[in-house]
């Protein structure tokens, strides 16, 4: 009845979904600034009034973190842009990256009920547009802190699972301490998702916040090695392991130890974090590549491959297997990858990678692909076409085709027990693992996946160690 | 930010950086590395601890100067901050009583083979180093070793000291032993380290060493540090970074050693930093 309702209503509203004002291909391509500038006042307004406020909101179904969507969009239509913000940060608080990064389409978008008509209500750029808001009003208000409760929390990692643990038990009185191993926090957030998609600046805003807050946060600290977590744990009450997927995959094909084929993270790893995108003013050393060839078809993959472009290379390259209905990134990425001029290379499968004289890659061995039946995650296989094989002139291949749980902490910490694939076992609904006081969420334990599923863990393992901190049960 | 307390050159263009860093004391075993950035936006390079003093919670290691990060360390001195020092990484040297040890140092790896020398000796094994250098002014620590090693070789391939040549001098040194080692342990650059194995491959003695491979992160996450051992992938991070010296693949390891060396030329002719000028003519001047 309601649904019917809601249909009936759709067919008299305004399906024009409104654009983000974007840097134009032909620029972009050439700087390392953000693609995406955001909405206006007006803009967001008037994407925000196009919203049905269903009743039975079906978006926030789709919400990894159960964001109340109509709630804050309500608030940016009436203008009420600080109760938006408190009301997103009520369920997430990183709305500022999430709004940038999240797979919206596959997840609270694709459920919009004007999506039958193609129109599907913008929920992250409104998200990013409320975040920015607050964050050009200068000063963040931060929220009441409840009382100390005297428990020590330790976040082993401090990517959007860990900022998220860290955030939401330092306001519930806990004191809260973040171990991070390279030199800066936040993660994957500044090591991997480039500045053009994710200003390093918003993160800090974000860690800053926390830091502001009182969680107290260590780089340059390799909890497995600096200090094991026993040894935490001798030192915390609980705690939380969001270490991520840092182990890069390779293909085993011949080859791949040329110079010139980096695994993403180290592409990704030393433009962002290191700085090799402002080489030479930076000491960071980076190659000039003409041509560069990057494996896999996420996120990472559209990272790299416009990276590349943006660091001068003539061509860069999506070398895919599957289809263009099968890349696993946002469809955004992808769109502002192909607007930016990379070259899907679709149904294409690399065999091996030919190096010169001196060690560096100069071919790829590869073959087309054909469709074929779909396989146990719902994608059609793709198959080899006998006979097509060919070659592909190439100084640099990136090869971004997935990452391995990193083994540091799971290899000593006795009792830590992991899966085949080497993740962490751990409750679903609490993140508890099969240690006594030690809690996991993210891509430790799921494997590698997105930032806000990340996010989700964090808040269910806050909520299930504050039941501990407080009550004793595990 | 760890606290610089001393940095010194021990020998021309080989400085000893020690530094405050009490974590890493108490955890640090022979044979592992830590990750050190100079100043805010160097480079992360990879450096063998080449002592501890788990007491006075200090780190301390011995680095060539070579390029735009390691002059940037050389340029520190007493009081100041190193931006980063992470550690302890990588696997410590397996120490077991073998019997008869001789350990290869070169370069830094004189150093770094130092805490493995004391190790190993107080493990009850008899140890026996070898020293190399281009010339006897560039070898340093011989008196540290000397109280440790049942005897100091040194090759020097000007003759000023010891054994005149390369290291595949070694063999002869090996035959003048009054017994076979049961083990070699080689620490220093690439090319000492790769020779090291070449050289003593039909003497059928275990030769271990300490990869030296360009890293960013050292946990195992960039995959830079990617060796071939017997044929198979291993990160010299996580997997490493001693391993046996027969089985690695040197020519590609060689090759991805250099991967940066145009850049890092072209960085330090750029560079307007400021060179010391301790025991080597001031070209800055």
């Amino acid at each position: 009845m309601n649904e019917e309702k809601t249909q009936e209503k759709a067919s008299k509203i305004d399906l024009n979904r409104r654009d983000m004002p974007r840097q134009s291909p032909e620029m972009r391509r050439n700087n390392f600034d953000e693609v995406a500038l955001g909405y206006t006042e007006e803009l967001a307004r008037a994407e925000a009034s196009r919203c049905l406020q269903c009743k039975k909101p079906r978006c926030v179904t789709g919400c990894p973190v159960e964001i109340d969507i109509p709630g804050f969009i309500g608030c940016i239509t009436r203008g009420d842009f600080k109760g938006g913000i408190k009301k997103l940060k009520e369920k997430n608080c990183l709305p500022a990256v999430s709004g940038r990064v999240c797979p919206q389409e596959s997840q609270c978008e694709s459920k919009c009920v004007l999506g039958n008509k193609k129109a599907e209500i913008a929920i992250g750029r409104l998200e990013r547009f409320l975040a920015d808001w607050e964050a050009g009003q200068g000063k963040v208000d931060l929220p009441p802190r409840a009382k100390s409760t005297g428990k020590k929390v330790a976040v082993v990692g401090s990517g959007p699972a860990g900022l998220t643990v860290a955030g939401d038990l330092i306001l519930l009185g806990h004191e809260v301490t973040i171990f991070e191993a390279l030199h800066k926090a936040g993660g994957v957030l500044v090591y991997g998702i480039p500045e053009f998609r994710l200003p390093k600046a918003i993160v800090q805003r974000e860690v800053d916040y926390l830091k502001a807050l009182g969680v107290e946060v260590f780089t340059d600290f390799v909890v497995g090695k600096t200090r094991s977590i026993d040894e935490l744990l001798e030192e915390f009450d609980a705690v939380f392991v969001g270490t991520g997927a840092g182990l890069p995959w390779f293909m085993n094909i011949p080859g791949e130890n040329l110079n010139g084929v980096y695994s993403a993270n180290e592409y990704l790893t030393r433009m962002n974090l290191m700085k090799g995108y402002l080489y030479p003013k930076s000491s960071t050393p980076v190659k000039k590549h003409v041509k560069v060839a990057v494996v896999g078809g996420g996120n990472v993959a559209m990272d790299s491959a416009r990276t590349a472009l943006r660091m001068g290379a003539a061509e860069s390259h999506i070398v895919y297997r599957r289809s263009h209905a099968e890349l696993p990134a946002r469809a955004e990425e992808a769109e502002n990858a192909e607007e930016e001029g990379v070259i899907f290379d679709l149904l294409t499968l690399p065999l091996a990678y030919i190096g010169d004289e001196n060690g560096w890659v100069k071919e790829i061995e590869c073959i087309q692909m054909e469709l074929g039946e779909p396989d146990a995650s719902g994608r059609r296989t793709p198959v080899e076409k006998k006979g097509s094989n060919f070659r592909m002139q190439t100084d640099a291949v990136v090869c971004a085709i997935g990452n391995s749980p990193n083994p540091l902490v799971p290899a000593t910490t006795p009792g830590l027990d992991t899966t085949k694939r080497g993740t962490l076992v751990a409750d679903p609904e609490t993140g508890k693992t099969t240690r006594d006081r030690v809690w996991a969420g993210g891509d430790i334990v799921t494997g590698a996946a997105t930032v806000i599923l990340a996010m989700g863990a964090g808040r269910k393992a806050a909520r299930a160690i504050h039941e501990y901190l407080t009550t004793g049960k595990q | 930010m760890k606290k610089v307390i001393e940095r010194s050159m021990i020998v021309p263009n080989m400085h000893l950086l020690v530094v405050e860093a009490p974590e890493i004391a108490s955890k640090v075993k022979p044979g592992q590395f830590v990750i050190v950035r100079g100043g805010d936006e160097g480079e992360r390079i990879p450096l063998s601890v080449a002592d501890y003093d788990t007491e006075k919670g200090t780190v301390s290691i011995v680095f060539m100067e070579v390029g735009a990060s390691t002059a940037a360390l050389a340029r520190l001195n007493a009081g100041d901050a190193v931006a980063t020092c992470v550690g302890p990484l990588g696997n410590a040297t397996t120490i077991d009583t073998f019997g008869d040890v001789l350990l290869v140092g070169g370069c830094y790896g004189i150093g770094s083979l130092y805490p493995v020398a004391k190790e190993l000796k107080a493990k009850g094994n008899k140890v026996s180093v070898v020293l190399e250098a281009r010339s006897s002014y560039l070898i340093y620590w011989l008196n540290k070793y000397v109280p440790l090693a049942e005897k100091v070789y040194t090759i020097t391939r000007d003759g000023s000291l010891g054994q005149k040549g390369h290291i595949s001098r070694l063999p002869d040194v090996i035959h003048g032993m009054p017994r076979k080692p049961d083990r070699i342990i080689v620490n220093g650059c690439t090319y000492l380290m790769a020779h090291t194995s070449e050289v003593t491959k039909d003497l059928d003695i275990p030769v271990v060493v300490n990869l030296n491979p360009i890293m960013i992160d050292g946990t195992g996450m960039c995959g830079v540090c990617r060796v071939t051992v017997a044929g198979q992938m291993k990160f010299a991070c996580v997997d490493g970074p001693e391993f046996d010296g027969h089985d690695i693949d040197w020519k590609e390891f060689l090759a991805r050693r250099k991967a940066y060396v145009t850049e890092e030329a072209m960085f330090f002719r750029r560079s307007d930093a400021p060179a010391h000028n301790e025991g080597k003519c001031a070209w800055h001047e």
